[in-house]
């Protein structure tokens, strides 16, 4: 398979040439919105309706599994993004208290997003966040206000 | 001298607390001391209070020493550890330490002990012994081996596996599928993940097994997204195993979108189709009419791990442990406020008190433990005076309780179970599929209910009627999630009453 980065730059275009990578397939969507949104941090408009034609499916069909789908952004992400588990595993060691705090440190802050998620599978060394798709344990408010001024110093 | 091998987890949950970072000091230590090591990414053993656990191969076996930082890589190589040396951070050999020596490893037997991506690895340590021998058996001869071997599925239903399979076999030949359900999100589980990342080819070989009993030729790995490390590995181990080629069965990954239906295997099935993952009336059973309307089966990855060893050892070896209608090994999951965390695979019968004292050593805050939750968002809290239940399939649900994915998560005494029972609701409302109305409405308006019962507005009224609400979502609900919602809000209420404003 081709590194994504030589997909045209284009969002229509791109999202072509990744529906034919997968031979068209509808039921291959799931994939191809995924890989789409990996280059482009979001689906835009022009995207889905090049997948819709390539796919020969409907446009409200792609939107109502856009929509169904927790994953899929129709508007660009910030520039870092953190997840923080909010489920039950890391709401024992703490996970609330740790999510008003970080609402808090991160009210007004355009470039770094905070998303909730349920579960990351690391339930043994909560609370737990995926930083950038990296995986963290053991957060603390202290180790959350460090990992943002480290993203903040990178932004 | 042969190099040194040194092991080093590349699990996420091992890099989550710097395992990468440990793995680059010790490279760079060996280097400055002109030694020669030969570093191993194995995945984890599932002790995750020890993690990065690193290991040292040495001629009595393998020594363990963590949790390691970085920073003490340079007292490592001081205290000799590279010959098995004394170290503050040492532990003795990995396979005596208790946690670890006593387990029942059938299915993770080899997690944590080979590198996940080298297929030679695996066969030397017992990999594709039962993918062999399953080649040599007629399908049918497999599916009854199965079904001796007592194996029930362990998503959480624990349907019996060769029944199923029976079914699927029994279907006219045609495109037949297997699929592997990867969309692990109970909170409080981890054993899926940890066996892609550690043992990948052992998922691989359970399908391929499937796919010869019941005449499928082709399997899909369901994904969640959340999982991004056994994601790839899976890729790559797929691409391995394809080169490889040890049987002619081939594999397909597709990685979920970030919705807990996802889980339920109709709704997975939708999703492997490109749609919505809304969950299917039943019947018809996937068994005969599953992914695009073809007969499929559709196991857990957990289920078709324990596949390869079955076929290799013969379904007795496998039977022989477990009770009652509960057969085998069940990968338990310690979570939540626990002093060890981890994976504890263990032959069904033992009680929830042995795990969670005597593997978890009680709560990592060290305040009292005041309720389990067994069985993921959708199982019973257990009151930390209840802990005698053995787990077993029959067992646990005569106690109102489930095993549901064998997650065990603990709370201290800080525990809020109104909250607990409101947030039970609330998951619900964010992950229902929508389909059918008890589930859809049931939360959203269950959530608003303990909302009032938490603020002390007419409590007894309204308990009233959030016990009303979860006997229609049990009986009216198309799946587990809103059928089994009310399990963890009304245990909470039971065990729990003055959480509740009641006396």
């Amino acid at each position: 398979m081709p590194a994504v980065s030589t997909f045209p730059d284009t969002q229509d275009a791109a999202a072509r040439a990744i529906c034919a990578q997968h031979g068209n397939r509808p039921d291959a969507l799931l994939e191809i919105l995924h890989e789409t949104q990996s280059q482009f941090g979001f689906l835009s408009d022009d995207a889905l309706k090049a997948i819709a034609h390539a796919l020969n499916i409907s446009r409200a069909e792609i939107h109502g599994v856009v929509t169904f789908y927790h994953d899929f952004r129709r508007e660009a992400p910030p520039g870092h993004v953190i997840r923080l588990c909010r489920a039950e595993a890391c709401q024992a060691v703490g996970a609330e208290a740790l999510a008003h705090h970080a609402e808090k440190r991160l009210a007004g802050n355009p470039s770094v997003g905070l998303e909730a998620v349920y579960c990351l599978g690391n339930c043994a060394l909560g609370p737990a966040a995926l930083v950038d798709g990296e995986l963290k344990a053991r957060l603390t408010p202290a180790a959350f206000d460090a990992l943002v001024a480290e993203l903040e110093a990178k932004a | 001298m042969s190099a040194v091998r040194i092991f080093v987890p590349v699990d996420a949950a091992a890099q989550s607390v710097g395992a990468n970072e440990v793995a680059a000091a010790i490279a760079r230590e060996a280097a400055q001391r002109g030694i020669a090591i030969e570093l191993v990414r194995n995945g984890s053993r599932g002790m995750f209070w020890l993690e990065p656990l690193v290991e040292v191969e040495t001629a009595t076996g393998r020594m363990a020493y963590g949790p390691v930082a970085p920073d003490d890589v340079a007292s490592l190589f001081d205290a000799g550890f590279l010959a098995g040396g004394t170290h503050p951070l040492g532990h003795g050999l990995t396979a005596a330490i208790p946690y670890f020596a006593k387990q029942e490893r059938l299915s993770f037997a080899r997690c944590g002990v080979i590198d996940p991506l080298d297929l030679a690895d695996y066969e030397a340590h017992g990999g594709l012994a039962g993918l062999h021998r399953a080649l040599t058996m007629q399908p049918q001869d497999v599916v009854a081996e199965i079904t001796d071997s007592g194996l029930r599925g362990r998503g959480g239903a624990g349907f019996p596996t060769g029944i199923k399979w029976q079914t699927a076999l029994e279907q006219p030949a045609g495109q037949k599928y297997v699929c592997a359900n990867a969309d692990e999100g109970d909170s409080g589980t981890f054993a899926d993940r940890m066996l892609m990342e550690g043992d990948p080819f052992s998922l691989i070989e359970g399908m391929a097994i499937a796919g010869h009993a019941i005449g499928a030729d082709t399997g899909y790995i369901y994904i969640r997204s959340e999982y991004p490390h056994a994601v790839a590995t899976m890729h790559r181990a797929a691409a391995i195993w394809h080169d490889a080629a040890p049987s002619p069965f081939r594999i397909e990954i597709r990685v979920g979108g970030g919705a807990y239906i996802c889980g339920e295997e109709s709704a997975m099935l939708e999703s492997l189709e490109g749609k919505r993952g809304q969950v299917r009336a039943k019947p018809p059973i996937p068994a005969i009419s599953g992914l695009f309307g073809k007969p499929t089966v559709v196991n857990n990855v957990l289920t078709l791990a324990a596949v390869g060893d079955i076929m290799a050892k013969g379904a007795a070896h496998y039977r022989d442990f477990g009770m009652g209608r509960s057969r085998g090994t069940q990968a338990f999951q310690l979570a939540g406020d626990v002093a060890r965390g981890g994976l504890v695979e263990k032959a069904f019968g033992v009680t929830l008190r042995e795990l969670v004292e005597d593997f978890g050593g009680g709560t990592r805050s060290g305040k009292p433990l005041r309720a389990v939750q067994a069985g993921g968002p959708l199982g019973a809290y257990i009151p930390a005076s209840a802990l005698d239940v053995a787990m077993d399939y029959e067992a646990l649900a005569a106690a109102g309780a489930m095993l549901g994915h064998g997650g065990i998560v603990l709370f201290n005494d800080s525990v809020d179970m109104a909250k607990m029972a409101r947030f039970a609701f609330e998951f619900c409302a964010i992950e229902s599929c929508g389909k059918c109305t008890p589930c859809r409405i049931g939360a959203v308006r269950g959530r608003e209910v303990m909302d009032k019962v938490i603020a002390g507005e007419d409590r007894a009224s309204n308990l009233a009627l959030v016990e009303d609400l979860c006997e229609i979502m049990t009986d009216g609900s198309l799946c587990a999630m809103g059928g089994l919602t009310p399990m963890p809000v009304l245990s909470a209420l039971r065990h729990f009453p003055e959480d509740f404003g009641r006396e």
